[in-house]
């Protein structure tokens, strides 16, 4: 990890990669601000608005009302931006969002393989594995190997379909609803909701699960 | 490109690894990172195509060792600095030295931070009827270019179905390299796992991507 790229930068063996690393975000940060490019309090409020207000739990919102809702699911399913436009606390999604529903003869998994495109309106900010080499060369390739690494197994006739984001269009997963949760409200169903089942790479909780 | 971003497919890169209860941020430089990103791209110094490409053109061997938010921030910086919105001197100072370039969109300040929140539309006017409707059986082209392009090497050549259509969208081929939005039309083809990956693939795969016009022929 000690390859620095940009040959103009001399690189000091006194300190670790990371805290080097560090000091130039914070030098690039000196200088758009002292160019006028950029108010610090404004990028602090980017960073805390996704650290507050934008997450998995307005996806979960989002599955937990298609599982209660047959209308709703069904707008969903046919315009997912749309849908999604008419429930007043998650409006933040753009125009392309896409719901893909899994069923007992096919489960969907999402990817990025040429960078790292994810609904972050829907589920915040990605994790590191998604973002990362072995999630993205073998998702398309090898999809049940990486679920094994998740360590979730499927039918061996179930069809697997994997959705390679490679526009501006954005997939979000729609679980199956877990046996059980018959007679639940909305708000209980979304705590079954995890990220990785909207991803693909999981499934929501089993009710009376630690989640 | 054929850059070593363009993933999909490859062998070598070893387990997923998941980590429960991962934090938002490993490191709150990477926090810092990610703001400056949204705050000048938002402030018009570049769009999210032109971004990708300087990442994805970071030489191999740093865009593979590096974290996420370094490749971001290494693209980031020489972005700017390739656009003349900073200098070299001045990141090797860490003090601006001349007074900045005028952004498209102006300084990014509070007042901005709920545009960036939402996400960006990327659907255009339709500049021509569409060539293909879902159903149609159609053959990813084996194109190489240089530049920017978001048609992966693992489908070139291959025949697929067209699913769905977006409707007409910013080609990233061209917005990429600052040639205008030049809107095409936006299709998701899927394709079967055993046309990819041969007799060996998994029979129970299918796999699409979203294709724009310009990368499709029909079959």
């Amino acid at each position: 990890m000690s390859q620095n790229h940009d040959h103009h930068h001399h690189h000091d063996h006194d300190h670790s990669e990371l805290s080097e690393t560090e000091l130039r975000v914070r030098a690039l940060e000196t200088i758009l601000t002292e160019k006028g490019y950029v108010e610090p309090a404004a990028l602090d409020a980017i960073i805390q608005a996704y650290e507050t207000k934008i997450g998995p739990h307005n996806g979960a919102r989002v599955v937990a009302k298609a599982w209660t809702d047959p209308a709703f699911k069904q707008a969903l399913l046919e315009d997912g931006s749309k849908a999604i436009g008419t429930l007043g606390h998650v409006s933040r999604v753009g125009d392309h969002l896409v719901v893909v529903e899994n069923t007992p003869a096919r489960h969907n998994m999402v990817v990025c393989t040429l960078c790292s495109c994810y609904p972050w309106e829907m589920l915040g900010l990605p994790p590191v594995w998604y973002k990362a080499a072995p999630y993205r060369s073998r998702a398309v390739k090898d999809p049940r190997g990486v679920l094994a690494d998740f360590g979730v197994g499927l039918p061996k006739d179930m069809e697997i379909r994997v959705w390679d984001s490679t526009a501006e269009t954005r997939f979000l997963v729609l679980p199956m609803r877990p046996e059980g949760t018959e007679g639940w409200s909305e708000e209980q169903l979304a705590e079954l909701v995890t990220r990785d089942s909207m991803i693909g790479t999981g499934f929501p909780s089993k009710p009376g699960a630690p989640s | 490109m054929n850059g070593v971003h363009d993933m999909g497919g490859m062998d070598g890169f070893g387990k997923v690894e998941p980590e429960p209860n991962e934090p938002m941020f490993h490191e709150e430089w990477e926090s810092r990172v990610l703001a400056m990103v949204r705050a000048m791209g938002a402030a018009g110094a570049f769009n999210i195509d032109t971004s990708r490409f300087y990442r994805e053109t970071l030489p191999p061997h740093v865009y593979l060792s590096s974290s996420y938010y370094k490749k971001w921030f290494l693209g980031l910086e020489e972005m700017l600095i390739e656009k003349g919105y900073l200098s070299r001197e001045e990141v090797a100072a860490g003090h601006a030295m001349q007074p900045g370039k005028a952004l498209k969109h102006g300084k990014f300040d509070l007042a901005n931070v709920e545009r960036v929140m939402v996400r960006g539309k990327f659907a255009r006017p339709a500049p021509a009827p569409a060539k293909f409707k879902i159903g149609d059986r159609v053959r990813a082209k084996n194109i190489h270019p240089t530049t920017h392009t978001r048609l992966p090497r693992y489908v070139r050549g291959h025949v697929g179905v067209v699913e769905l259509n977006h409707g007409c969208h910013v080609f990233p081929d061209s917005a990429a390299m600052e040639l205008g939005e030049n809107p095409q039309w936006l299709y998701t083809v899927v394709f079967d796992g055993n046309d990819l990956w041969g007799a060996d693939g998994d029979p129970t795969l299918k796999v699409s991507i979203d294709a724009f016009e310009p990368y499709l022929d029909p079959a």
